[in-house]
């Protein structure tokens, strides 16, 4: 451990922005040198790219990055999620390939979990991945696949034995999206957006070294998988804001990449309900001295409050070395709770308004948006009844549900989707 | 802002819970409750001489811990915990609050000592008949005279009013309004003229009564018309500590539901393996720690004297008002039949939920001033 103080590190990253910070570079080459000054994941392992802080001091390092202007390293999106598995279970081959190219965004990533018969329950996926001539060749179909259409590479799991256990039978893989196996066909969803897809795969390959873990080991770097994806999902974790626009090369060349790689998520703040924008939007329609729209508000705020100060005990129990809390599931739960409220109390600012889209209705569409996009939050990442089943059985050890897939091998578990 | 606790608060809250686990079990407070001032004077001097509960929040020089309101909101949520009875709320908390914030020098030497010991045992007689929390509510009078001034009118909802030797009395000058002409006043239990009278309280741990005033000689308590924004202090201060209080009464309730699913069987097997109970818990859970979190921000911002104070006392006791009377209503279903009988305890903690999301303002006219200052 680092025992860095925040002002010693804040002066150091201090002067190595002001000695390397150039709007001119190319967006590459400025994120390649961030990753090997350790300013690009600081809080990873000094090994890889790293310099070990906590997420406390990170956050300065963040802070100075944003201060003068500059352009950070790539973390929005599933690549986030590959980075959390390939540190914990990755070889050093895999993480050599993959871990830089992921943060200066050369390379982006989909989780490849969901299917039309497992989705809850991604343990009962029923893709096919057979090792054949020395590599590993996929066959089936995923589903509700975000940015497969823009990614390189994606989380794969899929059965390679059906006569052992359901959780037993899963391996974990990296595939590469760029191959004539993969067929990714968009799907349009009730917001508009068509940031999910569905992949088909026929004979697509994997080499043998992009298994991850053990062959039938894939359920445990699947778990490492969600439990980041609830993590970075729930209120708790930082979300994707607007970026500004900046003159310069590096800037140009990341705005390009908003406007690409990172398009599935525009809609993304919309989904949280965007808390943010009552108050405002309350005052300037006047119904903030309309005393039922404050008590809506009004339960928002706390609602929101608590909610953040839920995170932040949990972190600082975290930090004082206490073990973590159930706060992973509590705050996926509680997010669903803030954006269903802030659906509400939106609709009740605007009024008649609220049934009114795109340059017709408040905020150019933005609330609009926000009442189509809030249903996604309590779906994605685990559902609600999922967290509340985790929340019981994890954190209050609840007697589990009965689980009749799991005394017989998965091929003879009842499937509503026929393979 | 503080987000966890130290070392030496954790210790205080292990040192309190056992203390009153050992001391205020529910036979305690069943028969303490039965009777009419609704505690015991042992208890309370255990509680001064035993665990030196006395001035939590009273500097040292006046005989206290000279400890801050995070302390204090860890001792009141343990008494919540257990349904201590004891006037430790109306006179640890609320009397000497407002004495903290609104007496000059002589008089904090003259009453805080005796307050800290547990000696004098003090209330603050604020709200009228009316049920209103607000100072704007307030129509009792004080007529200055002779150094001394005289109050009539009528006071209720004065917590342990019946037990109390000394009030702490808001009245204002006659004549005035709204948060103008407000004064705070001492009376003596055995002033002339006073008359004391016990209400039948829905929650029988928690004892309130009803004071007439007839031409009652009172002394200043701090600057001469001066008492609105020190008592508005008090009052959100307050609220932040019953919070507190509050949300170790929820967590007492989300437990005993836990172990009662985790021992009745249904159909063959434990109800707690049924997932719309699995659900209820875990709701259950997440609100009582949204709670804890409102209370513990709002003890802290107390403490600090943060910008977001008072607003966040209002937040912290509108969120325990819904959360604790909630979680009540979820304990006594989970119990089914069983949960509606006097013998089970949860009724204690329920009546508890319900005089208390009440007291001091119920959670709508919070969140009213909560939005108020916060949109200002
Ligand atoms: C916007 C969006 C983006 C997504 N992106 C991705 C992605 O990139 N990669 C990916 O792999 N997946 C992705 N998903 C899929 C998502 O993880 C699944 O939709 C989700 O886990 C639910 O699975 P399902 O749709 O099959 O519903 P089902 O599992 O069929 O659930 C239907 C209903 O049954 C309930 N239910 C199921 N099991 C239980 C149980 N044990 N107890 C109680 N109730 C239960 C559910 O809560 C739900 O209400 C995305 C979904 C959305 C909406």
């Amino acid at each position: 451990m680092s025992t860095t103080s925040e002002e010693a590190l804040r002066a150091e990253v201090r002067s190595w922005l002001e000695a390397n910070w150039d709007p001119e570079r190319e967006l590459v080459a400025w994120r390649n040198l961030l990753i090997d000054a350790g300013w690009g994941a600081p809080t990873w392992p000094n090994r890889w790219y790293g310099r070990d802080l906590s997420p406390e001091l990170a956050q300065v390092v963040d802070q100075e990055i944003r201060r003068v202007g500059a352009v950070g390293v790539a973390r929005a999106g599933p690549r986030s999620l590959a980075q959390a598995v390939l540190l914990a279970h990755g070889s050093d081959g895999q993480k050599e390939q993959f871990l830089r190219r992921s943060l200066t965004g050369e390379d982006t990533w989909c989780q490849l979990f969901s299917e039309p018969g497992s989705g809850s329950d991604p343990a009962g996926a029923t893709t096919r991945a057979d090792f054949r001539d020395g590599r590993w060749v996929v066959s089936g179909q995923k589903l509700w696949t975000t940015s497969a259409h823009h990614a390189d590479w994606g989380l794969l799991l899929a059965r390679t034995d059906w006569d052992k256990l359901k959780h037993q039978g899963l391996s974990y893989f990296l595939i590469d999206m760029r191959q004539p196996g993969v067929e990714v066909q968009p799907l349009r969803q009730m917001n508009g957006h068509a940031s999910f897809n569905q992949v088909f795969f026929t004979d697509a390959e994997v080499a043998a070294d992009h298994l991850v873990g053990e062959r039938g080991g894939g359920w445990a770097v699947a778990t490492t998988t969600l439990m980041h994806e609830r993590r970075g999902f729930d209120s708790f974790g930082a979300g994707a804001g607007p970026t500004d626009v900046r003159p310069g090369r590096t800037h140009a060349q990341a705005s390009a990449e908003a406007a690409t790689a990172l398009e599935p998520y525009v809609w993304y703040p919309q989904r949280t309900g965007r808390v943010d924008l009552v108050l405002e939007g309350a005052r300037a329609s006047g119904k903030l001295d309309d005393p039922v729209v404050r008590q809506e508000i009004a339960k928002l705020l706390s609602l929101a409050k608590s909610v953040e100060w839920t995170a932040r005990r949990a972190r600082a129990a975290q930090a004082a070395g206490r073990p973590p809390g159930p706060e992973g599931s509590l705050g996926k739960l509680a997010a669903s709770l803030i954006a269903r409220a802030a659906a509400r109390v939106h609709t009740q600012i605007a009024g008649a308004d609220a049934m009114l889209t795109g340059a017709d209705g408040p905020l150019e569409g933005l609330i609009a948006e926000i009442l189509v996009s809030t249903p996604a939050i309590s779906i994605a990442g685990g559902t609600d009844e999922i967290q509340r089943n985790i929340i019981a059985e994890r954190v209050l050890r609840m007697p589990k549900e009965p689980s009749p897939d799991l005394d017989r091998p998965f091929r003879d578990v009842p499937r509503s989707v026929a393979t | 802002m503080q987000f966890s606790f130290t070392s030496e608060q954790e210790e205080l809250r292990s040192v309190l819970r056992r203390y009153f686990e050992d001391t205020s079990p529910t036979s305690t407070v069943r028969r303490l409750m039965e009777t009419e001032r609704g505690w015991d004077a042992a208890d309370w001097r255990g509680l001064h001489d035993q665990i030196g509960l006395g001035g939590v929040h009273v500097p040292e020089a006046y005989g206290g811990l000279g400890l801050g309101f995070v302390e204090l909101g860890i001792v009141v949520e343990e008494m919540g915990r257990a349904l201590v009875c004891s006037p430790f709320f109306a006179s640890s908390v609320l009397a000497t609050t407002a004495i903290l914030n609104a007496a000059d020098e002589t008089q904090k030497a003259e009453f805080l000592p005796k307050l800290a010991s547990g000696e004098t045992v003090a209330t603050l007689a604020f709200a009228e008949p009316n049920g209103r929390w607000d100072v704007e509510g307030v129509g009792m009078t004080a007529r200055p005279g002779g150094g001394r001034y005289r109050l009539d009118g009528v006071k209720s909802f004065v917590l342990d009013g019946a037990s109390a030797d000394l009030f702490i009395v808001l009245a204002r000058a006659p004549g005035s309004q709204g948060s103008q002409g407000l004064s705070l006043f001492t009376v003596r239990r055995d002033a002339p003229g006073l008359t004391v009278q016990p209400l039948a309280a829905l929650d029988p741990t928690r004892k309130l009564a009803r004071l007439a005033f007839e031409g009652v000689e009172a002394d200043l308590l701090g600057e001469p018309e001066g008492a609105a924004a020190p008592f508005a202090r008090t009052l959100a201060q307050a609220c932040a500590m019953l919070a507190s209080e509050m949300v170790g009464g929820a967590e007492r309730l989300r437990e005993s539901a836990l172990e009662y699913a985790s021992l009745r069987m249904q159909f063959g097997r434990l109800i707690s393996s049924f997932q719309s109970m699995k659900h209820k818990q875990a709701d259950m859970l997440l609100e009582v720690e949204l709670a804890k979190s409102a209370a513990y921000y709002a003890a802290a911002a107390a403490d600090d004297d943060a910008a977001d104070f008072p607003a966040v006392a209002h937040l912290a006791k509108a969120m325990a008002s819904d959360t604790y009377l909630q979680t009540a209503i979820h304990t006594i279903q989970i119990h089914g039949g069983i949960g509606f009988t006097w013998d089970n305890d949860t009724h204690l903690w329920f009546k508890r939920a319900k005089s208390s999301e009440v007291f001091l303002g119920d959670a709508a006219w919070h969140r009213e001033r909560m939005i108020q200052t916060w949109a200002a």
